[in-house]
């Protein structure tokens, strides 16, 4: 008992420090300042949490090292929460984990109920973030090093659960899913391969280092929809907007909670993973609703669930995913690995010290992210009313408006021209992939999984001197291949019975 | 008519930048760094660019353009105008392209004014927390004994670990399984995790680990002790006769700059060695600027060509090619 007692002491008073460091006037500010602008550049397609805070960098240095932190992390998490907003009202994820949210999130908008998705979202995410902090005050330190036992043969295998998940996003044909997730890999082949020899790049120094994530997403889900909506000028006009819909009903609330609360258990468990765990949040929890679903056929066209659960699993990664920055010193992202170099020009150094070394800085910083979880749900209801506003411009006045901002935040990724160009032909790519009525979120899952799961094969087998017996072998992989199998079987089952049935009545 | 504008363009440059050279700089100069923001060399580059702010009287922006192994960046301030408002921060890595890329796009020696040497950043060889080995001769013996299986984790190829990597395996005489990660924090992962047995990476990335305990340290790569890291040995003294490499930071700017504009960026690279807060900020990295005369045009010039001679026949032999 007295360890426990000890243990909730010890965390009050880690509490007591940290708010007294957050809730002061000046890093209050700072942290307004950064969800503020974490919601803008989220909102606008394309530009980044990594360009904004690149950008912010010289700034935080004049500043204290906790305040900066603050508004960094405001700027990150902020960016998750405006990121659904553009996924939703026009088909336009930025980040990989919007992706999913544009599924449903989209169609529901299209139903004239994008009120009701953006707050379904910022609920959600308020939530997630509000357990995932209370997951770093209390678990931080245990959870760390709970993550360092995942091997690259257990993150293999959580891959392949990955792909599972990918056949199980899709709605139509399972074999097009399939061809689809097969030819998001072949893109992903693009570039450097494990052993540094180029692959795939004819010779072309553009080629070297693969695609990037946000020119091809943008490019497919975000140019190839306006160029579709440009087809077909009556079909466009049938997306209404209705300021009632914002408030949930009884009914939709009820229907809204667990997604909400699975989302935010599947997005904190991947997100501890330092090695792209986070990425899978959204996809496994869109996954998990569909397969608990009792009607799965309505995914895709406009579930209430399909927003839920991702956008909370999506959330609650983003958050959970500072515990390995904080207490390891080990960036689980790119946002991240910026963070810890402006750590080290305020001449901290990241490591598993700073929690001792530094308690003002790490309890600061945790307690911040609630209160500006708080300040983002605050800012972020009203504008509900004004962004779906948005929609009522007329599509010849607000394409060539999102085009436009498509190509800056493209651009600002790397300034890389040739991502604008890869933009531009995944535009393209994008439109013939919705005349065949092929989907391409299983593509940009592949795409992303793809390259990681590439990358811990070669290692694990590198590991195990050539030993493929080491993903059965170790207990963790050996189960989630198992969980994978199981699963597989049970979204191929039906189509098998379906083909068997076909041969029967011949 | 592409190629005569361009051409008009470069003319009507020169003509300009001829003109300003001596009033140089009129307007803020974009300092370009190969890597993405937030790492070691990101960090060295951020920190004289604002101390170069101060000297300059005009904003010196860092743009980075990672990429392409650190080879895009030196691509894009060759094809710059030559006028001093693009110049190149690189690392060691600046001599290892020639050899690990066969078909650069530049030619280091040939392509660039020379600005100045920065810093040279120590490295320091850890290893997992199981590892057995007390000191260089234990993890000497542990690496005799297990031989090719010994394992080694690195950042990327060309990354500053490939390249002590490959120092440390001539050094001792025998392969490692050599495993890629992209990037320290993957790589970091697998050695806290006890999975990989050794990684000698830049002091930037393992000095909070050393100090947190988290990681076995063993030594230093350069031939005296690093402040920051009082208790390890140089490798050279330790069981290594000889052995030192050490992440080596230059300025260039294109081939073309005027003399004076160049002499100018060496006079506030130069402040920005003596400033104080970068002392401090560096000492916090584990390095410290290079004295007065190897900030210097020349002595950056040397030091590439010297460089580029001693690891030709290293990544050579190691058949190591990132095309």
């Amino acid at each position: 008992m007295d360890i426990f007692a000890d243990f909730f002491g010890g965390m009050g008073a880690n509490l007591a420090l940290g708010f007294s460091q957050a809730v002061t006037l000046d890093n209050l500010f700072y942290c307004f300042v950064g969800v503020l602008l974490g919601t803008a550049i989220g909102v606008l397609p394309g530009l980044g949490p990594i360009a904004t805070i690149a950008l912010l960098l010289p700034i935080t240095f004049k500043l204290d090292p906790v305040s900066a932190l603050i508004m960094l992390s405001g700027i990150y998490y902020g960016a998750q929460y405006g990121g659904s907003t553009t996924a939703i009202l026009i088909n336009l994820p930025g980040e990989t984990s919007s992706v999913v949210t544009a599924i449903d999130g989209h169609q529901m908008a299209k139903k004239g109920k994008a009120g009701l998705a953006l707050f379904t979202s910022a609920v959600g995410s308020f939530f997630a973030g509000t357990v995932a902090t209370f997951l770093i005050v209390g678990f931080a330190p245990v959870l760390a090093s709970a993550a360092l036992k995942f091997s690259p043969a257990d993150y293999f295998s959580l891959m392949v659960m990955g792909f599972v998940a990918a056949v199980v996003l899709a709605q139509g044909s399972l074999l097009k899913a399939l061809a689809m997730i097969v030819l998001g890999l072949l893109i992903a082949m693009v570039g450097p391969s494990e052993s540094g020899s180029p692959r795939f790049t004819f010779d072309n120094p553009e080629f070297f280092d693969g695609f990037d994530f946000v020119a091809l997403s943008m490019g497919i889900f975000g140019i190839g929809e306006i160029i579709r909506n440009l087809e077909d000028e009556t079909k466009r006009e049938a997306i209404k907007s209705r300021f009632l819909d914002l408030i949930p009903t009884k009914a939709e609330l009820k229907e809204m909670i667990p997604p909400i609360l699975r989302g935010t258990g599947i997005g904190s468990a991947l997100g501890i993973l330092p090695g792209g765990g986070a990425i899978l949040g959204a996809f496994a929890a869109y996954s998990l609703e569909k397969r608990l679903s009792k009607t799965p056929q309505d995914f895709g066209k406009g579930k209430l669930a399909g927003v839920a659960g991702p956008e909370s699993a999506n959330n609650a990664g983003a958050q959970v995913s500072f515990i390995p920055m904080l207490t390891l010193g080990i960036p689980s992202n790119p946002v991240m690995a910026l963070m810890l170099g402006a750590l080290i020009i305020h001449r901290i150094v990241p490591g598993p010290t700073l929690v001792t070394d530094r308690p003002e800085l790490f309890w600061g910083v945790v307690s911040s992210m609630w209160i500006g979880n708080f300040m983002l749900l605050v800012l972020n209801l009203p504008l509900i009313g004004m962004w779906v506003k948005f929609l009522t411009i007329p599509y010849r006045l607000l394409f060539p408006g999102i085009v436009t901002i498509c190509c800056i935040g493209v651009y600002s990724v790397s300034n890389n021209p040739f991502d604008v160009h890869t933009m531009a032909a995944c535009g393209l790519i994008g439109y013939v992939l919705f005349k065949l009525e092929c989907e391409p979120a299983p593509l940009l899952l592949g795409f992303v999984i793809g390259r990681l799961m590439e990358q811990y094969f070669t290692r694990a087998m590198q590991l195990s001197f050539g030993d493929a017996t080491v993903f059965v072998r170790e207990p963790i992989s050996a189960s989630l291949l198992l969980v994978s199998a199981i699963a597989l079987v049970l979204v191929l089952l039906p189509a098998i019975r379906k083909k068997r049935e076909e041969a029967f009545a011949e | 008519m592409r190629k005569w504008l361009l051409a008009a363009a470069g003319i009507l440059a020169l003509g300009i930048s001829g003109a300003s050279a001596q009033n140089y700089p009129t307007r803020s100069i974009t300092m370009m760094i190969p890597f993405a923001a937030g790492g070691p060399t990101d960090t060295v580059g951020r920190l004289i660019a604002e101390s170069m702010t101060k000297n300059l009287g005009q904003q010196v922006i860092v743009e980075n353009a990672a990429g392409a192994g650190g080879t895009r960046a030196p691509g894009l301030v060759v094809k710059a105008t030559p006028d001093g408002y693009t110049i190149l921060l690189h690392h060691i890595g600046m001599s290892t392209a020639p050899t690990l890329y066969r078909k650069l796009a530049y030619k280091p020696l040939e392509d660039f004014e020379f600005v100045g040497l920065v810093t040279d950043a120590p490295m320091s060889l850890i290893a997992r927390p199981g590892l057995e080995a007390k000191d260089m001769k234990g993890v000497l013996e542990y690496i005799a004994k297990t031989k090719e299986k010994t394992s080694y984790a690195n950042a990327g190829i060309g990354s500053a670990s490939h390249l002590c990597g490959m120092l440390l395996q001539a050094a001792v005489k025998q392969q490692f399984n050599t495993i890629n990660f992209s990037g320290t924090g993957p790589a970091m992962t697998d050695i806290l995790g006890d999975r990989v047995d050794l990684m000698c990476d830049q002091t930037t990335n393992t000095t909070g680990q050393i100090k947190g305990g988290k990681v076995k340290a063993y030594g230093v790569t350069t031939k005296t002790r690093v402040k920051s890291l009082p208790d390890l040995p140089p490798l050279d003294q330790a069981g290594l006769p000889g052995f030192e490499v050490a992440v080596w930071h230059g300025i260039y700017a294109p081939k073309g700059t005027p003399k004076e504009v160049v002499a100018r960026l060496t006079q506030a690279l130069q402040a920005a060695l003596k400033d104080p807060k970068v002392i401090s900020a560096f000492a916090e990295l584990g390095t410290e600027p290079v004295p007065q005369d190897q900030a210097t045009g020349p002595a950056l010039q040397a030091k590439l060509k010297a460089e580029i001679d001693k690891w030709r026949p290293l990544i050579q032999a190691a058949g190591q090619f990132a095309d």
